[in-house]
């Protein structure tokens, strides 16, 4: 009989650490990633002539980027990388693939997801004007590119990431000139217990504020409104501070997102089944201790179910691939399985008392006025969205999406769906997982229209 | 909690057919009560193609498809809705002598149902559509044919049926319906509805409405796989189709170009409906067969819906056989929606005077009676929708 063939789907930190786990217990996983070198987007590699020291790139977290990325190389052949390609469907056992505008499809016994996370964007006036990135966006054109998104660069956000994309920034050079959280700083207080539960990683996001309070970045937290100023060209940011101060300095970039939100369309797309995450605000697919999803073809992994960070995604992607080898009848460490669940249970606590320190920025969302964009793809108003929630009984927003057209464009709503169920229970005055999520159809991201299949 | 309601008239099934019905119902002054599994609007009748088309339709649905077509000019009016209504006219291609032969005829039996098409050659197709592939030798071109946004006209009418009184009962799923000495109970959850009339709009599941009344109608679930691209550039001046029906497109006023190819999956009972790739990119080679100018463009969606479809293509229409006060309209097999808007008309006709001046008989149930399938009707071969 020959192997079962397991696909992995993502080569971030949970892929590749899934990936390495099967590969040494013998099997071959067939490991796709839309990039061309692996690494996810936290650990995101150079192209090739582009690199640059580790240090320089990930700074404190050089070393787990390097074990990361040696994975690879290291087993070789053991792994059928395809990099640069695109899944852009999964249906009954089988993937849909595109890479260099060829069609291909993957069948499957086992499929691991490890799609990872992007930002979670909320609108704001000057959110589409052009310089405004999202704080992963900015990261990613560092780490990659090794460019800055601007020479004065504001940043603002909410979520462990701002403080980092802050000094990565500074460190690079940039000219920070603000770096604004929205989530009141009393809210951080009181997660900071929950959070000794995983020292390391309070100590470095203490090292982070520390270090960025050094710049003479202007620094705010419990920011009530902020709002991008120029025609074009983003040339201020202005906000208004938590005692109802108004603010302004002048950039020619601004980072802006707040928190993350799961890469979850795949999960979606073969069918398996999802809950409501209080903690977090988001939908994402149900997934058990051990990596199972409600299907028994598919496994979870990483931030693509639920955001954990990159130290747990490792963790995570190690105990799926054991709960898979199980499943296809491999010996299985049962030490190393305890040893990963302890780790990983211990990873909760901290995260959810992360989760607690920055709390959704549910005035954000509140303050979106009615001539706001909210969906950029379709141009459509948060005024529209209201229209239809309160004068056409859309009540959820797949009934919003096919009124208004809102999460029907290029992005599908990856962008904009969070912000639409925000917006629409609002104006219900309804919790926003009774706004329900955007029913995912293929393909996942856009596909040429190409010829040659009969 | 469970409630009990009793109308005039109980219509399953919240498509464009049971929420026009319940328009007309009201306007002639009956109490009327739609149930729906989901929300109305949102199946068949709100992810189909969107073509509002006549021209190709099977011959005895054309006195239905000229009624609805002249509503279909006032329909935003009457509906109080953008239904982005578009008479960008409808061609229909030949792509060899038997095509041509085929469209000629079809021109020539339209013209007894008030239709005129357009007999178009090859040089007049080249420079009316210049950016066809060379695959066409001629069309047919139906000028008065169109494309909506079939998203917004159900829910529309569910909204001014709900506003002329009507009771608009969503996420209902009927699991019952029987015949009593006054009218029907019909049991929904927890809802009881009592009636004097039934009506069955209900789609794939008509067939099996019409079985608890002794009926047989068999109804497939019909899952039309299409796609559409992020906005184009205008070019897609007309709607267009093939003789075979293997391949449909047409362009939004927003820029999407929407194109259709093959049958998706879907399970009717459980609601779930999917594209399928191999399905897709199977279009995709068709269209671009006839469109090369569409190659690279970006698919942002593919999506499919459920219809129920008959083994004669035509849908039921019309009176129980069985039973009083019944009135059958599903089966519209993936062409229903240019024919939503009459069915409600055409059904209120049939509870307030008991006929229509629309000719339906060759939609009656009885066709499918024991020993009279529709064996001796020659199936449609057209598949466009």
């Amino acid at each position: 009989m020959s192997d079962p063939v397991i696909a992995i789907v993502g080569a971030g930190p949970a892929g590749l650490r899934a990936a390495e786990t099967l590969a040494l217990a013998g099997l071959r996983p067939v490991l796709f990633d839309e990039a061309e070198r692996p690494g996810g987007q936290i650990y995101r590699q150079p192209p090739p002539g582009a690199e640059r020291p580790g240090a320089a790139i990930y700074g404190l977290e050089a070393g787990k980027a390097q074990a990361v990325h040696a994975i690879l190389p290291t087993l070789g052949e053991r792994i059928d990388h395809r990099a640069g390609t695109l899944v852009w469907n999964v249906f009954e056992g089988r993937l849909d693939t595109l890479r260099a505008g060829a069609f291909a499809h993957q069948p499957f016994d086992r499929l691991i997801l490890a799609t990872g996370a992007m930002d979670r964007v909320i609108p704001f006036p000057g959110w589409t004007t052009p310089g405004v990135f999202t704080l992963g966006g900015a990261q990613i054109a560092l780490k990659a590119q090794g460019v800055s998104i601007g020479r004065r660069v504001a940043f603002v956000g909410a979520g462990p990431l701002l403080p980092l994309v802050a000094h990565q920034y500074a460190k690079a050079g940039a000219e920070v000139v603000a770096v604004l959280d929205v989530t009141p700083f009393g809210a951080k207080l009181r997660s900071a217990a929950g959070m000794l539960a995983q020292p390391s990683t309070l100590a470095k996001g203490l090292y982070y504020v520390a270090r960025n309070a050094l710049g003479r970045a202007r620094r705010a937290s419990g920011v009530r409104a902020i709002r991008v100023e120029g025609e074009g060209r983003v040339a201020a940011l202005a906000w208004t501070d938590h005692k109802g101060a108004e603010h302004r300095v002048a950039c020619d970039a601004v980072g802006a997102s707040f928190g993350l939100r799961s890469e979850s369309q795949l999960a979606d797309l073969a069918g398996c089944t999802f809950a409501f995450d209080a903690l977090t605000r988001q939908w994402a697919p149900v997934r058990a201790p051990d990596g199972r999803s409600s299907r028994e073809d598919v496994f979870l992994a990483g931030d693509g179910a639920g955001i954990g960070g990159a130290d747990v995604a490792e963790l995570q992607g190690r105990r799926v691939a054991l709960t898979v080898l199980q499943d296809v009848g491999r010996p299985v460490d049962v030490a190393e399985v305890a040893r990963l669940d302890s780790a990983l249970a211990r990873q909760a606590q901290f995260r959810a008392a992360l989760e607690g320190a920055y709390p959704y920025p549910e005035h954000l969302v509140a303050a979106v006025a009615d001539d706001e964009i909210l969906c950029r793809c379709e141009g459509v108003t948060a005024g529209a969205l209201r229209d239809v929630v309160r004068h056409k009984g859309a009540a959820e927003v797949n009934r919003v999406k096919a009124f208004t057209r809102i999460g029907m464009g290029r992005c599908q709503g990856r962008v904009c769906g969070h912000a639409a169920a925000e917006l629409v229970a609002l104006e219900r005055g309804c919790p926003v997982e009774d706004a329900g999520r955007l029913r995912g159809q293929p393909p996942v991201k856009p596909i040429p229209v190409l010829g040659g299949f009969s | 909690m469970s409630a009990r309601l009793a109308v005039d008239v109980c219509i399953i099934g919240g498509g464009i057919a049971g929420c026009a019905s319940a328009v007309a119902l009201r306007k002639a002054g009956l109490t009327a009560a739609v149930l729906d599994r989901g929300l109305c609007g949102a199946g068949a009748s709100g992810v189909n193609f969107g073509g509002v088309r006549q021209q190709g339709r099977n011959l005895h649905e054309l006195p239905l498809a000229r009624r609805s077509r002249r509503i279909w000019d006032s329909l935003a009016a009457i509906l109080e809705q953008d239904v982005e209504f578009d008479v960008s006219g409808h061609i229909k291609l030949a792509r060899s002598e038997a095509d041509l032969a085929e469209l000629e005829t079809y021109a020539r039996n339209a013209r007894d149902y008030g239709l005129d098409l357009q007999m178009l050659g090859a040089n007049r197709v080249r420079s009316e559509i210049p950016w066809l592939g060379d695959k066409v030798i001629g069309a047919s071109l139906s000028p008065e044919d169109g494309q909506a946004n079939p998203r917004v006209v159900g829910p529309a009418f569910a909204r001014l049926a709900r506003r002329l009184g009507a009771e608009i009962h969503e996420h209902r799923r009927v699991t019952a319906a029987r015949r009593t000495e006054t009218g029907f109970e019909v049991e929904a959850g927890d809802l009881t509805v009592a009636s004097a009339w039934l009506v069955n709009t209900a789609g794939v599941f008509g067939g099996t409405v019409a079985g608890w009344f002794g009926e047989h109608a068999p109804v497939e679930a019909l899952m039309p796989n299409m796609l559409v691209t992020e906005p184009l550039p205008y070019f897609v001046s007309r709607s267009i189709g093939v003789c075979g029906g293997d391949v449909y497109l047409r362009q939004t006023g927003r820029g999407n170009v929407i194109f259709g190819g093959g049958r998706g999956w879907g399970d009717a009972e459980i609601a779930r409906s999917r594209p399928l790739a191999d399905e897709s990119l199977g279009g995709m080679s068709r269209t671009l067969d006839l469109v090369p100018a569409l190659t690279n463009a970006q698919v942002i969606r593919t999506w499919t819906g459920i219809d129920g479809q008959t083994p004669d293509r035509i849908p039921v229409i019309g009176h129980s056989s069985t039973t009083p006060q019944l009135v059958h309209a599903f089966g519209f097999s993936g062409h229903g929606f240019q024919l939503g808007p009459v069915m409600g008309e055409i059904i209120a006709e049939l509870v307030t005077q008991g006929r229509t001046p629309t000719p339906i008989a060759p939609f009656s149930i009885e066709r499918f009676a024991a020993g009279g399938v529709a064996s001796s009707v020659e199936a449609h071969t057209h598949t466009e929708h």
